[in-house]
This record gives C-alpha cells, sequence and structure tokens, in this order.
C-alpha cells in the first residue's frame, strides 16, 4: 500500500467498494445465491461494535419498539450498544452452569415465548464469553423456532475463521440461515481474525428479499452513518481489500489464521491435560475442550475469580471467563493450580 | 425457492402497517394481515441522496472531459487531483510495518489528543497547563460533533442547540439523530454576500439563556464568511451576558489564512475571555487525512477532577457506537505534530494549499471582472477558505 501511495479521500458512506465486496463474499461464499442476486446491502462500519450500532439504529428507526433478545451471558458492550440506541432487549437462557454448556431447552423456550417478530442476537461462531456454540443440529432447530415465530436473525460475526480455523466452516450457521431464505442482520469484524483491532473495520450486511430492497436498506443505511461519523475510516478496509484480493496474500491468511486458531487449540489441550492431572477429584474439566474461540468460561463464581486476581495476579473478568489467546503454554501449569485453588477452597 | 415473507405488518401499505404495529403492541404478537411475497422491510425507502456527497457520485459517472466537480469540500491541486502531503507520506514510511495494531484505548490515542487540542487552543494557554481540557480522539469532525451532541444531550437535556444560518448540511442530521432540538441564528447576509452581525447578534439575544452556539472557527462552511477579531470579541461578550455555551467546529484550521495560530483566534478569544467552551477538530482538509477519520472533541471544564470526569463520560458514548476510534490517522498526525521538521514541513504545505485558494479566489475575480460582469464579485476575495457562496 505504501508503494502504491494511494490518496487518501474520503470514503463513500458505504465505505470502500473492494471492501464490501469482498466481505460480503468471505461471509457467504462468493457463488452464494444470495450475492449473485444482489439481495444483500453491506456497508462498512466501524469493526464490530460499530456495525452493530449501525445496525441497532436501523433497527430502531423502523422496528421501533421491537425487542432484540441476547444471550445469557453475551459480550457486555452489547447492551450497551442497544441501550444507546433506544433499541430494547430481553435475555434468552444460553448458559448452563450445571453443564457448564448450553442449555438449548432453556434457549429455545426463551425464543418461543417472546412475542412473534422479535429480534434473535446470535453470535455467529465462538460465543463470547462462554466460547459454546450450538452443534449444527441445534442451529437447524433455532432456524426453525425463528422462522416459525417469525424473528429475524441477527448475527454478530467477531471470529470467522479464528474459531475452527476456516473461514468457511465458521460461517457455516449464517449460511445455512441464508440458504432458507430468510432475512437476516451480520455485523462482522476483522478485529481479530485479521488482527486489525485498531483501525476498527467491518461491516454491517442486510440480507434480503430482492435488490431492489437491498438498495434502499442500504440507502437508508447511509443514512444513519453520515451522522455518527461522515463515512467510514479507509486504512482498514484497503488492507483488508489487498488480502482478500490477492491470492497469496490470502493463502497466507488462511495459513496465519490457522496458526492462530491451532495455538488456542493447542493451548486449551494443554490447559486441560494440566487440570486432569492436578485434579485428582474426577471432575470434568472437558468443558475445557468442547469449548470454542478465544475464551473459556470457567464456571468459576464472582468472587473465585477475584481470588484469581487477588492471590494469584490472574487476570480476567468477573463473570468467569478466561482469554485463551492471551494464555501461553508455559503458563498452563500455573493457570491450572490457581483454578483448581480458586475453584474448591473458595466460596 | 419460496421466499416466506416475515414481518407482514410493515407491509408498503402504511395502513396495513398501522393496524399491525397497534396490534403488536397491545398483543405482543404480530398479525401478518398482509401477507404477500414480502419482507420485513418494504416499507423502506430510498434515502434523499445526501445533498453534498451526492455531487461527487454524480461527477464521477459524468465521461466528459470538461466536468469540473466543484461540489465537495476536498483540496485539490491545479490539476484537479487529490494531494497527498509530503509530511504525511513522510509520515506513513515512519509509521508502515510498525509491530502493533493493538486497540486504542475507547478515548484514542491520548497523545494525539494532547497534540490536537495544543493546536486548537495555542500551546501555551491556561486551561491545558491548569488541565481543565477534556478530549478525546474523534471520527474527525462529524464523529467529534456527534459525541458532543449526545453528551449535551445527556448531560444537559434542556439545553437547545443554535445553528448558523445557513450551516454545513450535516450539522443538522447530527443534532437530530442525536435527538438535541435544534434552531438556526441569522448568519449570512445575502445583500452583501457578508456577515449579518446585527441579525445574528439579535438572534443570540432573543435565545433562552444556556443556549449551545456552534460556532464555524474559520472558514465558514459554507459561506466562507468569517466576523473579524473585534466581532469575535464583542460576541464573546454576549456570550458571558447570556450564559451561552460556545461549540466551536474548527475544520480548517491553517487552511483558512495559512497560518494555524491565526485561524484559532476566535478560539483564543473566547478562552481569554474565560468561557467554558468546546471545540470540535478534524485533520481531514488541514493535513489531507479525510479518509483516515482523524479528529478530537474537546470540553474545557471548571477544573481538572471534572475535566477527567467528563472525559469518561465521552468514552462511555463513544464506546457503544465504535468501542475506540481507528489508530492510523492518530499516528500520522502524532508523528508530523512531533518531529520539528514535519511539523514545519506541514505548515509550509498548508500554507500552500491556502494560499492555492487565495490564488484561485483572486484569478476567479479577475476573470469575472474581466469578462465584463458589472455584478459586483468582491466578496469572492472577501471570504476565505474553501466555499464561495
Amino acid at each position: 500500500m505504501l508503494e502504491k501511495g494511494e490518496n487518501k479521500e474520503y470514503l463513500p458512506i458505504e465505505g470502500l467498494a473492494a471492501f464490501n465486496k469482498a466481505t460480503a463474499e468471505l461471509l457467504l461464499g462468493a457463488d452464494n445465491p444470495v450475492i449473485k442476486e444482489g439481495r444483500i446491502a453491506t456497508v462498512q462500519g466501524l469493526s464490530g461494535t460499530g456495525s452493530l450500532r449501525l445496525a441497532a439504529a436501523f433497527i430502531q428507526r423502523y422496528l421501533p419498539g421491537v425487542k432484540v433478545l441476547i444471550s445469557s451471558p453475551t459480550w457486555g458492550n452489547h447492551k450497551n450498544i442497544l441501550n444507546d440506541a433506544g433499541v430494547p432487549w430481553s435475555e434468552y437462557r444460553y448458559f448452563d452452569p450445571k453443564t457448564v454448556g448450553l442449555d438449548f431447552d432453556g434457549m429455545l423456550a426463551d425464543m418461543k415465548d417472546a412475542p412473534n417478530g422479535s429480534i434473535i442476537l446470535l453470535h455467529g461462531c465462538a460465543h463470547n464469553p462462554t466460547g459454546i456454540d450450538p452443534t449444527t443440529e441445534q442451529w437447524d432447530i433455532i432456524a426453525d423456532v425463528i422462522q416459525e415465530k417469525e424473528h429475524i436473525a441477527f448475527f454478530d460475526v467477531a471470529y470467522q475463521g479464528f474459531a475452527s480455523g476456516s473461514l468457511d466452516e465458521d460461517a457455516n450457521s449464517v449460511r445455512r440461515f441464508a440458504a432458507r431464505g430468510m432475512e437476516l442482520f451480520v455485523a462482522q469484524s476483522y478485529s481479530k481474525n485479521l488482527g486489525l483491532y485498531a483501525e476498527r473495520i467491518g461491516a454491517t450486511n442486510v440480507i434480503t428479499t430482492s435488490p431492489e430492497l437491498a438498495l434502499r436498506i442500504k440507502s437508508q443505511l447511509k443514512r444513519l452513518a453520515r451522522p455518527m461519523y461522515s463515512n467510514p475510516p479507509v486504512h482498514g478496509a484497503r488492507i483488508v481489500a489487498n488480502v482478500v484480493g490477492d491470492p497469496a496474500l490470502f493463502d497466507e491468511w488462511r495459513a496465519e489464521m490457522q496458526l492462530m486458531a491451532g495455538r488456542i487449540k493447542q493451548v486449551r489441550q494443554k490447559l486441560y491435560d494440566e487440570l486432569v492431572a492436578k485434579d485428582k477429584s474426577g471432575k470434568d474439566w472437558s468443558f475445557i475442550l468442547k469449548q470454542i474461540g478465544m475464551f473459556s468460561f470457567t464456571g468459576l463464581s464472582q468472587s473465585q475469580s477475584e481470588n484469581m486476581t487477588n492471590k494469584w495476579h490472574v487476570y480476567m473478568t468477573k463473570d468467569g471467563r478466561i482469554s485463551l489467546a492471551g494464555l501461553s503454554s508455559a503458563k498452563c501449569g500455573y493457570l491450572a493450580d490457581a483454578i483448581i485453588d480458586s475453584y474448591y477452597n473458595v466460596q | 425457492m419460496a421466499y416466506r415473507s416475515r414481518l407482514a405488518y410493515l407491509l408498503s401499505s402504511p395502513a396495513c402497517r398501522l393496524s399491525a404495529v397497534k396490534s403488536a403492541a397491545v398483543t405482543g404478537n404480530v398479525v401478518p394481515s398482509c401477507r404477500r411475497e414480502f419482507s420485513w422491510w418494504s416499507s423502506v425507502q430510498p434515502a434523499p441522496r445526501d445533498p453534498i456527497l451526492g455531487v461527487t457520485t454524480a461527477y464521477l459517472a459524468n465521461t466528459r472531459p470538461s466536468k469540473i466537480n466543484v461540489g465537495v469540500g476536498a483540496y485539490r491541486n491545479d490539476e484537479g487531483k487529490p494531494v497527498v502531503l509530503e509530511c504525511v507520506r513522510e509520515a506513513e514510511k515512519r509509521i508502515g510495518g510498525r509491530e502493533l495494531m493493538e486497540y486504542l484505548p475507547m478515548g484514542g490515542s491520548a497523545r494525539f489528543c494532547e497534540l490536537a487540542v495544543g493546536l486548537a487552543y495555542g500551546e501555551d494557554t491556561q486551561v491545558l497547563k491548569d488541565k481543565r481540557v477534556a478530549s478525546i480522539q474523534a471520527l474527525s469532525g462529524t464523529g467529534a460533533v456527534r459525541l458532543f451532541a449526545e453528551f449535551m444531550k445527556r448531560f444537559q437535556p434542556e439545553a437547545e442547540a443554535y445553528l448558523p444560518l445557513p450551516t454545513w448540511s450535516n450539522h443538522h442530521n447530527v443534532f437530530r439523530d442525536a435527538n438535541v432540538n435544534q434552531h438556526t441564528y441569522r448568519y449570512y447576509l445575502a445583500s452583501t454576500r457578508g456577515l449579518d452581525f446585527e441579525g445574528l447578534k439579535e438572534d443570540l439575544k432573543s435565545a433562552p439563556n444556556r443556549s449551545v452556539i456552534l460556532l464555524h472557527a474559520c472558514a465558514h462552511n459554507p459561506t466562507g464568511v468569517d466576523p473579524t477579531p473585534e466581532q469575535w470579541k464583542e460576541l464573546s461578550k454576549l456570550f458571558k451576558e447570556k450564559e451561552h455555551f460556545p461549540l466551536f467546529d474548527m475544520a480548517y484550521q491553517g487552511f483558512a489564512s495559512g497560518d494555524t495560530q491565526r485561524d484559532n483566534q476566535a478560539i483564543r478569544i473566547f478562552l481569554e475571555d474565560g468561557h467554558q467552551l468546546a471545540c470540535a477538530q478534524s485533520f481531514a482538509k488541514s493535513m489531507g487525512l479525510y479518509g483516515q477519520r482523524i479528529g478530537c472533541i474537546s470540553i474545557v471544564c471548571a477544573e481538572a477532577t471534572e475535566a477527567a470526569t467528563v472525559k469518561s463520560q465521552l468514552e462511555y458514548i463513544a464506546r457503544p457506537m465504535y468501542s475506540s476510534p481507528p489508530v492510523h490517522g492518530s499516528l500520522l498526525v502524532t508523528s508530523i505534530l512531533t518531529d520539528s521538521d514535519l511539523k514545519q514541513l506541514w505548515f509550509k504545505e498548508v500554507k500552500e494549499m491556502a494560499d492555492r485558494i487565495i490564488g484561485m479566489r483572486v484569478a476567479l475575480r479577475k476573470n469575472l471582472e474581466e469578462l465584463g460582469s458589472k455584478h459586483s464579485w468582491e466578496h469572492i476575495t472577501q471570504q476565505i477558505g474553501m466555499f464561495c457562496y
């Protein structure tokens, strides 16, 4: 990019066209009928947060009063985004502390209980903060319920490629929903999978039933973006477009993503092995292996999490979430000691 | 595959939509009364084209060699090409391939803010020494104004905003989307193509006390008409009487006169008079960093603790909007302002841009007069900055 010496002019409100094309294709696959038929409105956004906020502002304007259901727990900023956008929200059950897994029945019941035509915020892959994802079969059932209740699915895709190591596999949930002809919101972020955190690069996508509608929706998304920041920052968009547009760079990226996802899987395995070796009680720590992505919900309570910090100098969030991305294999043993101590010796 | 419609109640017929929305509000259930091949969004109309940015789109689509774009406020060289400043290219080289791309804090780069505010207020200004200025990095000028609008809505919900007539069209959008009540005050006088100073003063006097008044620090957009220093001084006194809050939008520092410390004169006058003011700054034009979206919102507070509190609240507004601002532009600006050679180079380049525009004004006026126009074209050279009204 330095050599090309491109100019620094304003992007259009919807962002860099090459980026918008690349990001939609990454999400759905270049030959997806949704793309071929032009049924998707894509607007470059300020990473995941900005893309979520733009979608939330659109929801507030066009579906005033409609509630968004968010998972319990979910990324903390989801609530702030919806609050500041003036969109009401409530929670659906998600994490089951008994199994340290998915409360699937609770999730379905809460979705069925909600008024028809609600919006369901789903994590496309690598749920944050739990690391617990539905299986493919479960995704299909979730889609059934959403269609039955005439809800709209709203995907937050912040880890595509980062979860399993495969871009396509991680987009599975979104693609299955799109294949059913469902109208969707999808917010994307390149902070983690391309490591572009500080460049703030992502996208708001709305998948709809006709290209004409997609155009109209796009124009209204732009109208919401203009008084927020006029047009999005160019730098990150150019990086993504360059990486995706150059086969050599794209291959390099795929390989690096495999490496990153691979390292996390290794560290999960190591932590698990250490916990099993050190904890003689027979407690089932396998949830660490079953969870996916950066985060693991350890099941530690707030006071136990505080013990981790105060006694062991392990910094984590109070909900019991640890980021495996921040863990080096050399420290797995120490972390296992800390977890075992906190779990058994602190109420 | 047959696409099953969702949300039939938001169908094209307003009657359908209204009855179903009401019904939904009562029962909590959507009544799909007007079902057909359908989408949740069929009632969504195309948004009006942005009056400014739409011009460039149309220009780009035109294939005539004779075309001219004097629409968007983006600087061009004499061949009509966008310009990347030398100081910026040099800064790019220095920061290219740097190691880390970690998130900035929510408030952006502290160093960048320090430098930006020093530039805007004058580095020696007392309020900076007293640490009374709350500032965070913002998404260029638009983002800075939006943050302020949200902030005033949250913490002074009764206060209303007064915008000059005319002003940059997006100002109206920003305050509207932030749900702040807005009014206009007289500014441009068509008969003189100059400032309607009497009208301006009258309108600010009749506004309720403690209103937020949007002021263009220099190079008023779109008119190019700026108050004189004496007029700024008079306004400062008027603001004191009315306890009005000055919100300066400064998008052209250096670009107007060619001298950054002359272009911020209005702000310095108000600071000397002890106003608690705010400034929304953009580096889009003055450093040619349009697409980087780099700016700053700063608010002068009563004392240092208040400034820290205010800053935390600004961050709290930014977090659910975009979490943290983009880093690249902040690195470029910081690079330029902290290196004395690059800084001097920037001063030189910004003066060149300002001079080219002043030269253009002179040439345009001269050409019009030479063509035998009986009309007065004085205003072309009296107005300042990018735009001519």
